[in-house]
């Protein structure tokens, strides 16, 4: 049987949003078959993964708590992705964020108030957007790919961070143990009722995904984002300048990255410490495209990550899968999302052959 | 021509679809040997689909192509060349920093030595009347002799029919009348040529016989030379065309749109400097702006607009107002907007909605934007008005860009920016690549802004169009711009002259080539 890809007059909008279910499903299957032939059980390790997390009523807070991040960076990096920029550092971004956030921590540590979390929030933030302007200013100044530079003061970044704990910020009284001191009640996000894990930080998440939503769709900023990334010459003849909005993408996707840092560092860490950095800046590149870079869709593809994040930890203990195994699935998804994405422009044609291939 | 000739061509019951559309519908139709056949169209009546075809670059989804009364299966260009089919393309595939010998061995399929290949060239320049010198380099031959170059190397192959797709666009007056003997010359000794052209009074003058598309069906056969150019042309649309009206004794406003010493740098390798460009135009006049295409065109669009600033404001004056230092947004706020050559990518984002497309330039002007946000109704309002004024066929506002044929979209885009009233209008190929009819509506919609009070600058590669439609002109080459010219007095020979430029030249392209090689 011959199957033939022929294009479609417009786009599907139908595989538009199918196409990530679509993906899912045959990365599960696919999970299934190679988990089996490596000697797991293979049905057990989807079941671990992509179901339990649903039906288990009790893992919906890990969920919310893993999800938040994912979603923050991925919505950052949805708007520079429509711009054409490719951030693939937000890693780093999220990484220095924190770190940023930290410092603020540290500094006010033995003070209280309301006003030391917003400055934590501000400060992580920054950071985040600094270090994304190192991208920004090699890109615009320098016609320097920004998907290398970024991705390479990830690593960067992760040194600072061992520095850091190793050196100046290290807790005085912590047994020489690499990690800073613990928050003070001032500086940790509350959680919304007593008996939960759910920090401000996850509503937070959702609302600025949101209020993104509403930027990207409705605002002036929006559709320049969205121009300069369709086409670029359009975008000049219709008074946009790229590199500002090269700048503004990067400085925004940074900032979230930030942002997302710091909820991490004053919320389920509660401090610094080196095994900060988990891949949520790269897990979240995943998350943007399973979302169709819209927001709503984001929030979406990260309760779906973050659904194997929490899966991939359940089945390291009850059927051994390694820890890389989450790792694979993340993949997976965004290699059959990319492959399956074809469908949005071409239909497939089964048997017929062509005229061109009888002869 | 003698009755009992095979034909040298047939085509019986050709067809070919695409996704959506049947390019070619059971299409027959015969070539003499020695005619010169035309094939005529609009764009999008299946022209181009069809020679492609018939040069091997695509296959038929049934019929039959006959060469020399055999019926051919040709797969590919190697298999036409060698059935003797020769092509010219209208767009050249040249290296231009090789001489003319270079280039044209590097195009053939059989490999023989320079000094045959040179032997061969010479006995077909000299066959033809052609003049080319194989030792020049290309980056320093006009756009006529360039062609040639192509014309040759289709010769070398001694084909018995050649096509040529719409081989005038890029040549002046002078050269398109060089090229027709070396066509007539070529029909004279047996060859016989597929002429594809929309230009309907150089068909009259070039060809025996017409095969005319229309939605890719063969919709008529005439003799061109008993033909009138208007009822060819209403052939092809299949309708009566509508001549644009324009009222003789038009009285001019003040000067509304002066351009003083223009100058700019080339952007990037391949950009053209403009050179102290100067011109002015008054309320209600156009400004029409001739020239072979590459001579500056697209940098002075952009100049115009504001996609380009200029250093001195007072470069680009409107209303009194120096402009020439400030970007697009600013220059449409106090009312001028343009519209560029390239339609998909720069006038309009292909995957955007009709309707995104009308805010990429019509949000300030027509009010769409309060404190940053979008009011999509205002927009939507604004698009159906531009689809209903202008006849744009599509199913919505919300349809993409990419999905309207081109000229469609250049009726939608025009009819997005004149209808902002813009007090000036700056517009390139406003026709290019449109239906007849089409473009009868555009001009006529430029007129009538023209009427209104608005100054318009018309940069166009159609000489026919801008004598039509322009008040004054002038002629573009190389950067420089020329003294403007009456439209009713100045002679196509006089504007043909000053399109050619440096270029037609024979002293100084000398001068340049022994500059190249003397490297």
């Amino acid at each position: 049987m011959l199957i033939e890809l022929t294009k479609r007059k417009e786009p599907s909008r139908q595989m538009l949003y199918l196409t990530p279910v679509i993906a899912v499903v045959l990365t599960m299957i696919t999970g299934g078959i190679i988990f089996t032939a490596l000697g797991y059980n293979g049905a057990g390790a989807v079941w671990e993964i992509f179901i339990k997390p649903v039906i288990d009523t009790e893992k919906w807070q890990d969920l919310g708590v893993k999800a938040a991040p994912l979603i923050l960076i991925g919505v950052g990096l949805s708007i520079g992705f429509r711009a054409n920029v490719w951030n693939i550092g937000a890693e780093g971004q999220y990484v220095v964020g924190g770190l940023a956030g930290t410092g603020v921590a540290l500094l006010t540590w033995e003070m209280e108030g309301w006003w030391i979390l917003p400055l934590m929030c501000i400060g992580g933030a920054a950071g985040g957007a600094a270090y994304a302007a190192i991208p920004a200013f090699l890109r615009t100044k320098l016609k320097v790919n920004e998907i290398l530079s970024s991705l390479m003061l990830t690593y960067v970044s992760v040194q600072l961070l061992y520095y850091l704990m190793r050196g100046p910020w290290k807790d005085p009284e912590g047994f020489n143990f690499p990690q800073t001191r613990l928050f003070n009640d001032s500086q940790i996000l509350p959680t919304l009722t007593e008996d939960t894990i759910i920090h401000l930080g996850v509503p937070l998440a959702f609302l600025i995904a949101l209020a993104a939503w509403f930027v990207m769709s409705k605002t002036v900023f929006g559709f320049q984002v969205r121009v300069v990334g369709a086409a670029p010459h359009a975008a000049r003849y219709g008074g946009f300048d790229e590199n500002r909005t090269i700048w503004l993408a990067l400085l925004l996707g940074g900032g979230l990255a930030g942002l997302a840092g710091t909820f991490e560092a004053a919320g389920p860490f509660g401090q610094m410490v080196p095994q900060f950095p988990t891949g949520y800046g790269f897990t979240a590149i995943i998350v943007a495209f399973l979302g169709r870079l819209h927001p709503l869709g984001i929030i979406g593809g990260g309760i779906i990550l973050a659904i194997s994040y929490v899966g991939g930890e359940g089945a390291q203990t009850t059927i051994g899968l390694p820890n890389a195994a989450t790792g694979i699935f993340q993949a997976m998804m965004l290699f059959f999302l990319l492959a399956t994405d074809i469908l949005i422009n071409y239909r497939l044609k089964f048997g017929a052959a062509s005229a061109e291939a009888a002869q | 021509m003698t009755n009992e000739a095979a034909n040298r061509l047939e085509l019986r019951g050709v067809t070919k679809a695409f996704p959506g559309v049947i390019a070619n519908d059971t299409v027959s139709f015969a070539v003499k040997p020695g005619e010169i056949h035309a094939l005529l169209g609009e764009n999008g009546a299946g022209k181009s689909t069809l020679v492609k075809m018939i040069y091997g670059i695509m296959q038929p989804d049934s019929g039959e192509i006959l060469l020399n009364d055999q019926v051919q299966y040709i797969p590919n260009p190697k298999a036409a060349r060698a059935m003797g089919v020769g092509m010219v393309f209208q767009h050249f595939s040249l290296f231009e920093a090789m001489t003319v010998l270079e280039n044209i061995a590097l195009g053939l399929d059989e490999n023989i030595s320079h000094a045959e290949l040179e032997r061969r060239i010479a006995e077909v320049l000299h066959e033809y009347g052609l003049s080319l010198d194989p030792h020049r380099v290309v980056s320093t031959l006009s756009v006529g002799e360039r062609q040639r170059i192509e014309i040759v190397r289709a010769l070398l192959l001694n084909p018995t029919l050649l096509i040529m797709d719409e081989p005038t666009s890029v040549l002046t007056p002078q050269e398109v009348s060089q090229l027709f003997e070396t066509l007539r010359a070529l029909a004279k000794s047996g060859c016989s040529i597929l002429y594809i052209s929309h230009k309907l009074h150089e068909i009259q003058e070039l060809c025996e016989a017409a095969t005319i598309l229309r939605g890719g069906k063969v919709v008529g056969e005439c003799d061109p030379k008993k033909e009138s150019s208007r009822s060819m042309a209403e052939m092809m649309i299949g309708a009566s065309l509508k001549s644009v009206e324009k009222d003789g004794g038009r009285q001019f406003g003040d000067e509304k749109f002066v351009v003083t010493s223009l100058t700019l740098p080339g952007e990037g390798d391949f950009g053209v400097p403009l050179n102290d460009i100067s011109f002015s135009v008054r309320a209600g006049e156009i400004f029409g702006i001739a020239g072979v295409a590459g001579n500056g065109q697209n940098e002075l669009l952009l100049a115009l607009s504001g996609e380009v600033q200029s250093e001195t404001g007072s470069a680009v004056i409107l209303d009194s107002e120096p402009i020439g230092a400030q970007g697009t947004t600013p220059r449409r706020f106090v009312g001028l907007c343009a519209v560029p050559e390239e339609r998909n990518g720069h006038g309009a984002v292909p995957d955007f909605t009709l309707c995104d497309n009308a805010i990429l330039t019509a949000r300030n002007r027509k009010n769409m934007v309060t404190y940053g946000v979008i009011n999509s109704s205002i927009a939507m309002a604004y698009t159906e008005d531009v689809i209903e004024k202008f006849a744009v066929k599509t199913t919505g506002p919300t349809s993409t860009a990419g999905s309207l044929s081109g000229g469609n979209l250049q009726k939608y885009i025009m009819g997005r920016e004149i209808m902002q009233t813009p007090e000036v209008l700056v517009v390139s190929q406003p026709t290019w690549g449109v239906d007849a009819g089409a473009a009868a509506a555009i001009h006529q919609a430029l007129v009538d802004l023209a009427e209104g009070g608005s100054a318009i600058v018309v940069i166009s590669q159609d000489l026919d169009e801008l004598l039509a439609i322009c008040d004054h002109m002038a002629v573009i080459n190389e950067g420089r711009l020329s003294k403007t010219l009456n439209v009713g007095e100045v002679s196509i020979d006089e504007i043909g002259l000053l399109m050619g430029g440096v270029h037609g030249d024979p002293f100084a392209t000398a001068e340049m080539t022994e500059a190249v090689h003397a490297h």
